[in-house]
Formats: structure tokens, sequence, C-alpha cells
């Protein structure tokens, strides 16, 4: 009950801390990015290590696969700036 | 073999003597163009630090006179990156250099055309237009009242087909593009069989990449060069502006691609080809999907529904990609350069301070900002071919769904 009546009192008295939800979002969908191209980067190293001589190859799967992942972590920073300048 | 010895010695020497001068020299411009970069980029940032309405310049009497206006952050980084109806070169102290570009409205069928100079920024309405500061019609033209001064709030906006900055913009690159490929063209048409020489060296290894690496992938080798006129102009036209963004100087520096409606454009084209070039096989895919019970599709076609988002998503997400990449880019070196100044109004020396950084972080971002220029070009050819691709598709019999042959 008191927690309902605290969120109704940000929500209402306290309005531009309601933007603190764009910094929130922008902060998570950058852990996502993070993560998958964390990930992508460590499968390319260790598939080089393995084989050196396809460097050209993985290489460039390694950068479509990147600018692919953070084409969805940017859906997400618009959204974020939608909020804040909306 | 001592003579062998004190010769090596010597030449050793001499090499390591040289490449030091070498790298002396080298690092002396590349430092030095650090540096003039580096001005030249925080003396763009420190003449844009007002708006419209502070100093007022000379030829506009009729307003009082503000004093210099607190450093708004966001403002400056909302106004570099949207469009205008007037491309703002330079401000310093009094002096601003804008060029006022030509205002072309369609008002219920005619057609009204002036100079963005007589609205003065806003500030005064001409031949019953006014351009909005503020407030929800921020940055468009609305039509006033017959007093010629009060907003006509229930009047429709007048339909706008000015040439604004990003217009301004995509004409010079289309110019450029024009002139480079046009004279490329002539030049292997006049000597088909000779090696390339100066432009043409320059640009035939990413011509050649466009074809060996984009269309053949996606398209195959037997009908690749269909779509290559297509594939190279949106390659060559996303690096181009993406890379005239980068620039500073005047006509660069209008994020044209980081505009969504020219990105909407150009992932509208692929949606068009990729339609127009889809034969039975991806239809059936779409309407009626092979291997898919029969129940997910004929009382309620949940399927097609599927399949037709999917089709309206993939080109929708080629143009945010593209526009949320360039844009961000320019909302991060400028937030970096805006950082000097926000520091720079509580304490100089704190300015001072944070510039150092800023500037070295500036021209790591602008590196950064280069690849991504390249590759986000890449990507969308890329996908575009891939799409093409997959619409031409045949019919593979092969171990898929035995049971329906």
């Amino acid at each position: 009950m008191s927690l309902l009546s605290v969120l109704l009192q940000v929500a209402t008295d306290l309005a531009p801390v309601a933007k603190m939800g764009a910094g929130i979002g922008a902060g998570i969908a950058a852990i996502g990015a993070g993560i998958g191209i964390g990930k992508i980067g460590a499968s390319a190293l260790e598939s080089i290590a393995r084989q050196p001589e396809s460097v050209g190859d993985i290489r460039s799967n390694m950068i479509v696969a990147a600018a692919l992942i953070e084409g969805v972590a940017f859906f997400a920073i618009v959204v974020c700036l939608l909020i804040l300048f909306l | 073999m001592n003579r062998g010895i004190i010769s090596l010695n010597l030449s050793n020497i001499a090499f390591k003597f040289e490449n030091r001068l070498m790298i002396r020299k080298l690092l002396h411009t590349a430092r030095l163009q650090v540096v003039l970069f580096a001005l030249l980029l925080s003396g763009f940032t420190y003449g844009n630090t007002d708006t419209h309405d502070t100093v007022t310049s000379p030829s506009v009497p009729a307003h009082e006179q503000t004093e210099k206006k607190a450093f708004n952050a966001g403002k400056m980084i909302i106004e570099h990156i949207s469009d205008a109806h007037e491309w703002h070169i330079l401000e310093y102290n009094e002096f601003q250099l804008t060029i006022p570009l030509p205002v072309i409205l369609l008002d219920n069928g005619k057609l009204v055309s002036f100079s963005s100079g007589h609205f003065h920024h806003g500030h005064e309405a001409y031949r019953g237009y006014r351009l909005m500061t503020e407030g929800v019609n921020e940055g468009k033209i609305v039509k006033t009242l017959e007093d010629g001064e009060t907003i006509d709030a229930s009047a429709k906006l007048p339909l706008d087909f000015s040439i604004t900055k990003n217009v301004l913009s995509l004409f010079v690159s289309v110019l450029l593009l024009c002139l480079i490929f046009i004279s490329i063209g002539n030049k292997y048409k006049k000597n088909p069989n000779t090696a390339p020489k100066g432009l043409q060296s320059v640009l035939e290894p990413l011509i050649l990449f466009v074809r060996d690496d984009i269309a053949i992938p996606g398209l195959g080798k037997k009908d690749y060069a269909r779509f290559m006129p297509f594939l190279l102009t949106v390659f060559w036209f996303i690096f181009l502006n993406n890379l005239l963004g980068l620039v500073p100087l005047f006509p660069g520096g209008a994020n044209l691609t980081g505009n969504i409606a020219v990105t909407m454009v150009l992932a509208l084209f692929t949606f068009a080809i990729t339609t127009y070039n889809g034969n039975k096989n991806y239809w059936k895919h779409i309407v009626n999907a092979p291997g898919v019970p029969w129940w997910l599709k004929i009382p309620i076609p949940l399927m097609p529904i599927v399949e037709i988002v999917g089709l309206i998503t993939k080109p929708f997400v080629l143009m945010v990609r593209l526009f949320a990449n360039m844009t961000a880019g320019h909302i991060i070196l400028l937030g970096f350069m805006s950082l000097i100044f926000i520091f720079g109004n509580m304490n100089i020396m704190a300015g001072y301070g944070v510039s150092v950084f800023s500037i070295a972080f500036g021209v790591f971002m602008s590196l950064l900002e280069l690849l991504v220029a390249f590759i986000q070009a890449y990507v969308f050819a890329l996908l575009s071919s891939i799409y093409f691709g997959m619409a031409m598709e045949e019919h593979e019999h092969t171990e898929e769904h035995p049971s329906e042959h």
C-alpha cells in the first residue's frame, strides 16, 4: 500500500524522475550489446587460433555479426532517446 | 669479417637514424594534424554555443538585446543532428554566418517560395507564414492569421518542400557521386583493357569488393549483375554521406544518413525491389509456408501474419540500424565536446583540463566513426543483396518436407 503511494507520488510530483527509465534502458541495452559482441569476439578469436589461415573470412563475418547485433542495441537506444526528447 | 661487421653496424645505424628521422617527421605532421583537427573541432563547437535567441545580428533591429544565455548542451546537440531551414556555419561573438536556404511551400495548391532569411530565425512572420522555434511544431513552418502575427492554430501546416540543410547536403553528395563515377565510367569505357590510374585505382578495389563480397555471396554468380547498379549506388551513397557527415566544414557535416526519412526511402527501395523480384516460391513461403501444420493457417492465419510481420520488419530494421548508428555517433562526439563547455562554465580551468581528454576521446571516436561509416554502408548493401537472393531463391528439393512429395 505504501509502496503504491510512493510510486504514485514519484510519478506525479517528480515527473522528471521518469526520465531515469531512459537511462536504465540505455544501460541495459549496452549490457546486451556488450555480451553479444563479446561472445562473437571470443568465438572468432578461438576459431582464428584453431585455423590461422582463415583470418580474413572470420574477420569479415565477425564484423558483419557485430554490426547486426549493434543494430538491435540501437533500437533500445532510439526508444530511450524518444523517452528523453518526446 | 671485422670489416663486414663494421659495415653492417654502420648500415644498421644509418638505417635506424633514417628511420628515426622519418618517424620524427611523421610524428610532427601527425601531431600537427591532430592539433589542427582539435582546434578546428573546438573552434567549431565554441562557435555554436548559443542558439537563435541570444545576441542579435546587426541586420535585425527589432529585438531586445539579451545577454549570452548559459550553454545548453541538449539543445546544441539536437540542433546539430536535426534538419533546419538554414545552414548555420559559424557564430563568433556577434557575427553569425548562416546560409538562408529557400523555403518552398505548397499551401492548399498554392506554391509559395521565398528565402528563409525573411523569417529572421523565427522572430518574424513573412507572407502569412512563421517559423516556430519552440513547442510542438518546433522547426516547422505554420500559417498565421490575417494580421500576419498570431499563429493560426486551427489551420493545417502547409506542405513543406523547402530546400533544407539535408536537401542541400543531398544535392552536394549526389553531385559529388555523379562527378566521380561518371568520370570513372568514361575512363573505363575509353580504355577498357588498360590498368587503372588515379581515381580509378582508388575506387576500383571498393567496386570489386561490392561485387565479390556483397553481390555474389547474396545473389549467386548467375544473376548478380542485374542488381549491381542498385547495390553499388546504395553502398556508395551511404558511404559518402556517412563520411560527409563527419567533415565539420561547409558542405559536409549535415548528418544526412541520420535523418530517418532518408534511411526510410533507402529501405523502401530495398523492399520494393525485393517484392518486385519475388518469385512464386517466395510468396508460397509467406502465404502458405511448407512444413507448417494446417491448423496454424486455416481458422486464423497465424503463420502468414507472422511471415508478413517478418516481411515488414526487415526493411524497418535496415532503416533504424543506419539511422541510429549515424545519429548515435554524432551525439557521442557532440556530447564529449559539450562536456568541455559544461565544465568550463563551472570553472574555466576545469574546462581546459577536460578539453584534453575530450579531444583525445573525440579523435578516437572519430576514427571509430570512420570505421562505422564503412561498416554501415557494407551491412546495408549486404543485407539488401541477401534479401534479393532470398526473394529469387528456387525451391530446393532436398531433405526438407519429405511428406509433401
